[in-house]
């Protein structure tokens, strides 16, 4: 195995890995700063702050001889013997001139720039620069535009990495973004008629270093340092993108992309990056509700309004209605997670034996949308097809779609119907929901109210992405676990929780404890079974394995 | 000294010199054909190899050993690219070259080509240079016309095609990365390396980059042979191993404050002196000479002491100077400040840094506005203390940028402030007698918002 030295310290590194001085630092615990470099995105080597010493320690005599200048990290590859000095005296005055000279034309203004508490400028400053300004120059403009309907660029405070006009030409393919003038005076920017306005464009501002790029459905909402932030999966559509959800006391501000090799790699749509809103929306279903059904089997609409009920009463109340009325159907949300997929599926079947189980409405709009950096947008507008698909199988209704349930309800072969959903875009139109009119007992489980609202006898609140806790499956059979980062409104049980109490299962809902029961009641879920990695276990590989 | 008849510059005063019927009448295209039927090209890269000819752009590296760094056996294309991006602050001797005998460029071309097996070779050609870019494009018609270029060159299985491409008039086109990327369209932002051109240069195939004083030089050795070349100049250092020798003419372009300016072609190792007296007749207006620049602005300054100094390859290195650069000599005299020329030479550099790298980026501009600061006699004497240390740290050479645009940048600074620090210091006592003792530190920032 190839052996590199990083400030004294051996670490071995894989035989065929290509690694640069900085990620190859990184394994040996040393970070060298740099603004300019990304994983992602082309090498340019243009900011100068991750200057190192190197040299190369000869294999036979040991002997080892150092690169008499300094040399970028981010554009110098290591092999076997490669030495790395990241803390020498050169190295060190070195990376205090780049800051010191960053900052000559830096406005400084981070009261009031919504990147500070997480800015590279300023972390980078504290830790590598002088304390002292020797550049008596007082400039300072900080002139702000608009390159585009979601993004404000703060011209002066521009460190002229150039991330952002890469990303936009190596990844979003669109190159909206570019350089203008020349040396000092340099600025990104926009053509004009030219908007940065691709459907990736959020990125930029989470690869700006600095706070240039600012994201006007964030900006200004909150400071940074009151953010709480919980590892999430985005729920927008079946590539299960890793994010971070950001929150201050049960709201969210803010998602951002969350490294994920197998998935997303560093980035995350702009659908899915401003997807968070209908959390917080006025005319979400905050409370569970009763009536009794209208006119038995003749098509009148529910004249009675919902009485609300307590969720201890929902529990028993709507089991016993269930039971009561005789032959069930069961539309299973591809937005609910195995877990609860698994569980609503036990409570069907413990009520009704022979309950037919199909899975929910799954929204598709357009074609999947891949970008030539290998980024994918799916048409699938859910997060869990798969797992769904599989939670049904091993209750062996698989196969069974939300058609083949409205076929069935049509054909009256349902007394009972309980449809899960949880969208946050209206997706039932009156035609469709005709098809449940009249049933005796119809449970409506959704975010927002419906065509479906009006046939229900039940109306049952769900929870939004940011508010369960559990795994969801991918369209490439990727499987993720996340935790709940805010919690659900008042009045609103995460889905999972009713079903556990549903099931007469005792204590507080425990998906950890669910998932396990999963893996273990089918081949398919086995790779579930053990601690779930943040980056998300394969299902097939572990099956194959 | 010794007379020296020219040769790259002989068809200077000819007649219609700049034709074809003229260019052929003086010999020329007749080595090309005797090359194209009797050699292969690897014969032609020992030949200009072996002639010690070195670059003429400015690092001068030698050319033959460059075309030795092309992968060998590769598929194709490979590209020659001529640089004319002549922008180094005075130097225009690729001008005249291009005006007067283009085609002894073009031969210099087309063999140059030959020997490094390219079939498309693109001349770079800056865009305040409309006159060279009419006689070029007449000269290359010509040879289309004469079956000098296209396919199957003078008959031979050789075929080649120049393309005079005109750039927009950017210092940093002339870093060969920098025209590379410009020629293929986009902004002039030096390329790191490695890979260095030979490897991945143009449409990332392997490229030559040559000057088009280079070519003329090419063209000569191929029509008077490597004998005549080596015997002029400078021989190497016996006892410098690293030193290939400064062989053959050079163009030297003279300037400033001197009574003849113009081009003149010398052997190389001619002394700045021996230029400026014999080539220049002396400082003009019958004044002293205070300090020149020895090879375009980035090369730093010579001392009026150092004009004894040979103008060859190692020559300027000896006292303290970058190189010999582009042999652009700029004569200054003793009614000029010092202060006042670092101030041009910190402008022009701190308008062409390309910005790619912050060192040289912010520390062009930090530079210029801390000599306008002196100017405006606000100096203090720690200011030439950091100048110095933004001289002493910016460029390719400590490691801090891509390119060397930077280390032109700081050679003027180090030098004129290491060879003239007395006259800085006077000028700032004199001009500033409250503050120029001041060494507190900068007081903290005023916030301006940006609402």
């Amino acid at each position: 195995m190839p052996v590199v030295i990083v400030d004294g310290q051996e670490i071995e590194i894989g035989a065929d890995e290509r690694l640069n001085c900085i990620e190859a630092a990184r394994r040996a615990g040393k970070e060298i700063p740099h603004y300019c470099w990304h994983p992602g995105l082309s090498v340019v080597a243009s900011c100068r702050m991750c200057l190192i010493e190197t040299g190369q320690r000869d294999a036979t005599t040991g002997k080892v001889s150092m690169v008499p200048k300094l040399v970028p990290g981010c554009q110098t590859p290591v092999k076997d013997g490669t030495v790395i000095v990241t803390e020498s005296k050169k190295v060190k005055e070195s990376r205090a001139r780049v800051e010191e000279a960053l900052l000559i034309d830096h406005p400084i203004d981070c009261p009031i720039c919504d990147k500070a508490g997480e800015c590279l400028l300023q972390d980078y400053h504290f830790e590598h620069g002088q304390s002292e300004r020797r550049a008596d120059i007082q400039p300072f403009t900080s002139r702000k535009r608009d390159v585009g309907p979601t993004i404000s660029l703060f011209v002066d405070r521009c460190i002229m990495c150039t991330r952002c006009v890469r990303f936009t030409r190596e990844v979003s393919g669109t190159g909206e973004l570019m350089v203008t003038s020349r040396g000092a005076k340099e600025e990104i920017d926009v053509f004009p008629g030219f908007p940065l306005d691709n459907k990736l464009a959020g990125n930029v501002v989470d690869l700006c270093p600095v706070g240039a790029l600012g994201d006007k459905d964030f900006l200004y909402r909150q400071r940074v340092w009151f953010l709480k932030r919980e590892a999430n999966v985005c729920g927008g559509c079946a590539a299960g993108c890793s994010i971070w959800t950001e929150q201050n006391q049960d709201t969210v501000y803010r998602l951002k992309p969350r490294e994920n090799p197998h998935v997303n790699t560093w980035w995350i749509c702009d659908e899915g990056r401003y997807g968070w809103h209908h959390l917080h929306d006025d005319s979400r279903i905050l409370s569970a509700g009763h009536r009794a059904a209208a006119g038995g089997a003749s098509h009148g609409h529910a004249a009675t309004a919902f009485q609300p009920a307590e969720w201890a009463d929902v529990v028993t109340g709507l089991r016993a209605d269930l039971e009561q009325a005789g032959r069930l159907a069961i539309a299973v949300s591809p937005m609910l997670t195995v877990e609860e997929a698994w569980m609503l599926c036990g409570v069907a079947r413990s009520i009704d034996a022979d309950a037919f189980l199909a899975l929910g409405y799954v929204p598709v709009t357009g074609d999947d949308e891949t970008f030539p950096g290998g980024f994918t947008i799916r048409s699938e507008k859910c997060p869990n097809r798969k797992g769904v698909e599989e939670v049904l199988a091993t209750f062996g209704a698989g196969g069974k779609t939300w058609n083949d349930l409205i076929a069935h309800v049509s054909a009256g072969h349902a007394d009972a119907a309980w449809i899960t959903a949880g969208y946050p875009q209206p997706w039932i139109d009156e035609a469709a929901a005709a098809a449940f009119a009249g049933l005796p007992c119809f449970v409506v489980q959704d975010l927002f109210d419906s065509p479906l609202m009006a046939h229900a006898t039940w109306r049952l609140p769900a929870a939004g992405f940011a508010e369960r806790t559990g795994t969801w499956v991918n369209f490439a059979h990727h499987a993720q676990s996340f935790r709940q980062a805010i919690r659900p409104p008042a009045g609103v049980w995460p889905e999972g929780r009713l079903y556990w109490n549903m099931l007469g299962r005792r204590g507080l809902y425990d998906p950890a404890a669910v998932r396990k029961q999963v893996a273990e009641s089918s081949a398919a879920f086995a790779a579930l079974g053990g601690e779930m990695p943040p980056t998300g276990v394969d299902l097939r590989v572990r099956q194959l394995a | 000294m010794t007379p020296f008849k020219p040769v790259l510059l002989e068809a200077v005063g000819v007649p219609d010199g700049h034709s074809l019927a003229s260019y052929r009448a003086r010999g020329g295209y007749a080595p090309l054909e005797k090359l194209l039927r009797e050699k292969q090209p690897t014969d032609v890269v020992e030949m200009v190899k072996s002639s010690g000819l070195r670059g003429r752009g400015g690092a001068g590296f030698s050319t033959g050993l460059k075309w030795t760094f092309l992968p060998k056996d590769h598929p194709g294309p490979i590209y020659l690219c001529v640089n004319a991006d002549e922008s180094e602050p005075g130097t225009f001797n690729n001008r005249l070259l291009m005006e007067d005998d283009p085609h002894q460029v073009l031969e210099g071309t087309i063999i140059s080509s030959f020997a490094t097996r390219a079939t498309t070779a693109y001349i770079y050609l800056r865009y305040e240079y409309p006159h060279s870019w009419n006689r070029l494009q007449a000269a290359i018609d010509e040879c289309y016309a004469a079956g000098l270029l296209g396919k199957n060159v003078l008959g031979s299985t050789f075929s080649l095609d120049i393309y005079l491409h005109r750039g927009a008039a950017a210092y940093i086109c002339g870093e060969e990365t920098g025209l590379i990327e410009s020629l293929e369209g986009k902004r002039a932002w030096p390329r790191i390396k490695p890979p260095f051109p030979a490897i991945e240069g143009v449409f990332h195939k392997p490229t030559v980059v040559n000057n088009i004083e280079t070519m003329a030089c090419v063209a000569q050795i191929s029509r008077r042979g490597v004998d005549w070349f080596k015997s002029i100049g400078v021989p190497a250092d016996p006892n410098n191993p690293r030193d290939p020798g400064s062989y053959g003419p050079k163009l030297y372009c003279l300037s400033g404050h001197v009574e003849k300016p113009g081009c003149y072609e010398a052997p190389l190792g001619i002394t700045l002196r021996e230029l400026v007296d014999h080539f220049g007749g002396g400082v003009w207006k019958g004044r002293k000479a205070k300090a020149a620049i020895p090879g375009g602005i980035s090369m730093g300054l010579f001392t009026e002491a150092e004009f004894d100094t040979p103008l060859d390859f190692a020559g300027p290195g000896r006292v303290g100077c970058l190189g010999l650069g582009t042999a652009a000599v700029v004569v200054i005299d003793e009614t000029v400040s010092i202060i006042d020329f670092l101030h041009n030479s910190c402008r022009f550099f701190a308008h062409e840094s390309c910005g790619q790298c912050t060192p040289c980026r912010e520390g062009t501009s930090w530079s210029l506005r801390m000599l306008e600061r002196i100017r405006a006699g606000k100096g203090r004497l720690k200011d030439l203390d950091l100048l110095l240390e933004l001289g002493n740290t910016m460029g390719m050479m400590p490691g801090s940028t891509i390119c060397g645009l930077a280390d032109g940048a700081a050679w003027p600074i180090k030098n004129a402030i290491n060879k003239f620090r007395g006259e800085f210091e006077d000028t700032i006592k004199r001009t500033n007698p409250e503050g120029w003792m001041v060494t507190d530190p900068v007081p903290a920032l005023q916030i301006v918002g940006a609402h």
